[in-house]
């Protein structure tokens, strides 16, 4: 086991795919000689060389556009859009081209491909910087869309993510990328549309992605400690494909269930595995569903306004404590 | 304004492209024609359904790019795409049974008029984005760049496509990235019901352009099969040659509106008068008889053309619709749709 930064393991997944495949190329704005704003690139311009990681202009849609092209002839592309933010003026390649060439085309084209980008608040970027948008992607039929929230996911999931024959969109949390964590050594993959329980409780069934996992279990504990209440933790790691049977599962040995997310109020992932919830073991639930999100509202810049807006533990402990009570 | 090389790729003696060149543009000319014709009488019956965009009139640039490209090029091309599809060899059942909705269709029914695809035949789809498929376009030129083949990709658009933002994204990074890529604009002076030069900064929308992105400027006759042969002939050699990009204006007029629901109205008379008197079909066949190929052989030609229409019609009312099983089919590589376990 190596320590990695959550950063590291985005470049050290790069790479090991990179190593293993020849057909594996990597595109984005400063990826190569700048290593990434974010810095979770570096060194692969070095390892790989220009040919294989491109700089390129500020043009989302020839990067994602090279990217589809690319993928239906015969290449993997791991496309970069440096904030996820900047979906939106792509969003035409991403929603109408990437996600549903393969089946208005009867399974012709395959599209092997990744976009990464950098999601998520607390960063103090304001509105166009920070947002959450994995259901945005979520709802457009054709996109698998993954989201980890520890070092060792980000490489697992990044390779799976390269070798799945699917467009992959790979949310990266821009408040994780200094974190650490244990990564395993050598080659490491993991399963894309697989959640993890990270935590077992008798009393409520917590779900949460990304920035809000870490959140998640730091309220599990004080619940624990200051409440006893013990909450089951899961990271669902994977929009689309929903690992409805692992959720589910543990929703029913619970009886409750909570969504913490970080995305704005409505249509927030959260939502749709509450709608699966109610429908499918409503009559195991003891409590009304709990989704604790972000407001309906664009994210505001201020530190002591961002750290309010988006889910805190403490809202998380309070929320729960008074579902529960 | 840069200086700019403006190439008129004027028609000359049956010297530099042959006869039996010439009788193949003349053969795709006439399926693109009656196919499209058919295609119209098709609606009429109220056996095509949703819209279409036709291509009559502007036979000669699919041709013209159709018999000079390599089978393992690739094109790419907009909604007004059954003649580029065609060309590339896909079948006229496949795409008259895609328009109608049948299981023979090439895309079994799922995709329509407007996004025609064969990749067996190098016809890497029909964008109806308008713009969306520069970007796509380089980037399988970045790819037969990458691998070192020397295929090339071509792409075709309308002349309202050098407004948009993926026209410009695509160019510059195609010329920085030195990609074996044809750009190919049909400028039939409308975008949709709107005069291109109403709402263009230019007066050649593409053309005019092309230096911004260090590109020459070339305008073709795109009413003349020779014309346009022989500028994707020139562009071809030069992506596969490793020395990037190229830009063709095709100066063109489409016969009818700009989709089903358009009479096209707007146009004036004496426009449609003076461009229908340079409908390529008729040009091109007094052309070819000029230089002495026999009128038996193009009627022949012509005779075989409407009779693989007229088949293709039959098979295609024949082929059943789609089976209902293949709504939830193809989404993903493992021809499923499912997104959960």
């Amino acid at each position: 086991m190596a320590e990695l930064t959550y950063r590291e393991a985005v470049a050290a997944g790069i790479a090991q795919e990179m190593a293993r495949d020849p057909n594996v190329v990597f595109l984005g704005e400063d990826v190569a000689a700048a290593g990434g704003v974010f810095k979770a690139t570096v060194g692969l311009l070095e390892q790989f060389g220009p040919r294989r990681v491109r700089d390129t202009p500020i043009s989302e849609q020839a990067i994602l556009g090279a990217a589809m092209g690319a993928a239906m002839t015969g290449l993997r592309p791991i496309a970069e859009i440096m904030f996820s933010d900047f979906l939106a003026v792509c969003w035409d390649i991403v929603a109408n081209e990437i996600a549903k060439t393969r089946y208005m085309t009867a399974g012709q084209v395959t599209l092997p491909l990744v976009i990464r980008t950098a999601n998520g608040g607390g960063s103090r970027f304001g509105a166009q910087h920070s947002q959450s948008v994995e259901n945005w992607a979520m709802a457009v039929p054709g996109l698998k869309v993954v989201a980890p929230s520890n070092p060792a996911d980000v490489k697992g999931l990044l390779a799976a993510a390269i070798r799945d024959d699917d467009p992959v969109v790979f949310f990266e949390h821009k408040s994780l990328y200094a974190v650490k964590g244990e990564v395993p050594d050598g080659e490491h993959i993991e399963r894309l549309g697989t959640a993890k329980v990270l935590r077992d409780g008798r009393d409520v069934t917590v779900l949460a992605l990304a920035a809000m996992v870490p959140k998640a279990l730091a309220a599990a504990e004080r619940l624990a400690a200051e409440h006893r209440i013990e909450a089951t933790v899961i990271d669902v790691r994977s929009l689309v494909p929903l690992d409805t049977e692992t959720i589910l599962r543990e929703v029913v040995k619970t009886g409750r269930v909570a969504t913490v997310e970080e995305n704005p109020r409505l249509c927030g992932w959260g939502a749709e595995i509450a709608s699966i919830v109610a429908e499918e073991c409503f009559w195991d639930l003891d409590a009304p569903i709990v989704r604790i999100t972000t407001p309906h509202v664009p994210l505001p810049s201020a530190d002591n306004l961002e750290d309010a807006t988006v889910p805190t533990v403490e809202r998380i402990v309070a929320t729960l404590r008074q579902a529960i009570d | 304004m840069s200086p700019r090389t403006k190439t008129k790729a004027t028609s000359g003696r049956n010297d530099d492209i042959g006869e039996a060149t010439r009788l193949g543009l003349w053969r795709q000319c006439l399926e693109v024609r009656h196919l499209e014709k058919r295609a119209y009488d098709l609606f009429l019956q109220n056996l095509i359904k949703g819209t279409s965009h036709l291509s009559l009139g502007q036979e000669a640039v699919a041709a013209g790019f159709g018999v000079a490209m390599r089978k393992d090029d690739w094109s790419f091309c907009t909604y007004r795409g059954h003649a580029h599809t065609l060309v590339r060899g896909a079948s006229m059942t496949g795409v008259l049974g895609e328009l109608m909705g049948r299981e023979c269709g090439l895309l079994g029914g799922k995709g329509g008029s407007m996004h025609l695809t064969s990749v067996e035949h190098g016809a890497m789809g029909s964008y109806a984005i308008i713009g969306a498929h520069l970007p796509i376009a380089i980037g399988a030129a970045w790819s037969a760049q990458y691998r070192g083949t020397d295929q090339v990709a071509v792409c075709f658009f309308g002349d309202g496509t050098t407004n948009i933002g993926a026209f410009h994204e695509a160019l510059n990074m195609a010329t920085v990235w030195t990609l074996p890529v044809v750009f190919v604009c049909e400028n039939n002076l409308y975008m949709e019901y709107t005069p291109i030069g109403e709402v263009t900064a230019v007066e050649h929308p593409a053309a005019d352009r092309a230096g911004a992105y260090g590109l020459p400027g070339i305008i073709v006759d795109g009413n003349d099969p020779d014309a346009v042969f022989r500028a994707a002939r020139e562009a071809l050699a030069k992506a596969r040659a490793g020395e990037g990009p190229s830009l063709i204006e095709a100066k063109t007029y489409r016969h009818s509106g700009h989709s089903r629901a358009d009479p096209g109205k707007y146009r004036p008379d004496e426009e449609v008068k003076a461009w229908l008197a340079r409908d390529p079909i008729p040009m091109y066949r007094k052309r070819l008889l000029d230089f002495g190929v026999k009128e038996a052989v193009l009627d022949a030609i012509d005779a075989e053309t409407r009779a693989a229409v007229d088949a293709a019609t039959e098979a295609a009312k024949a082929s059943p619709e789609p089976a209902l099983a293949v709504i939830e089919r193809d989404v993903w590589a493992d021809g499923g749709a499912s997104w959960r376990n």
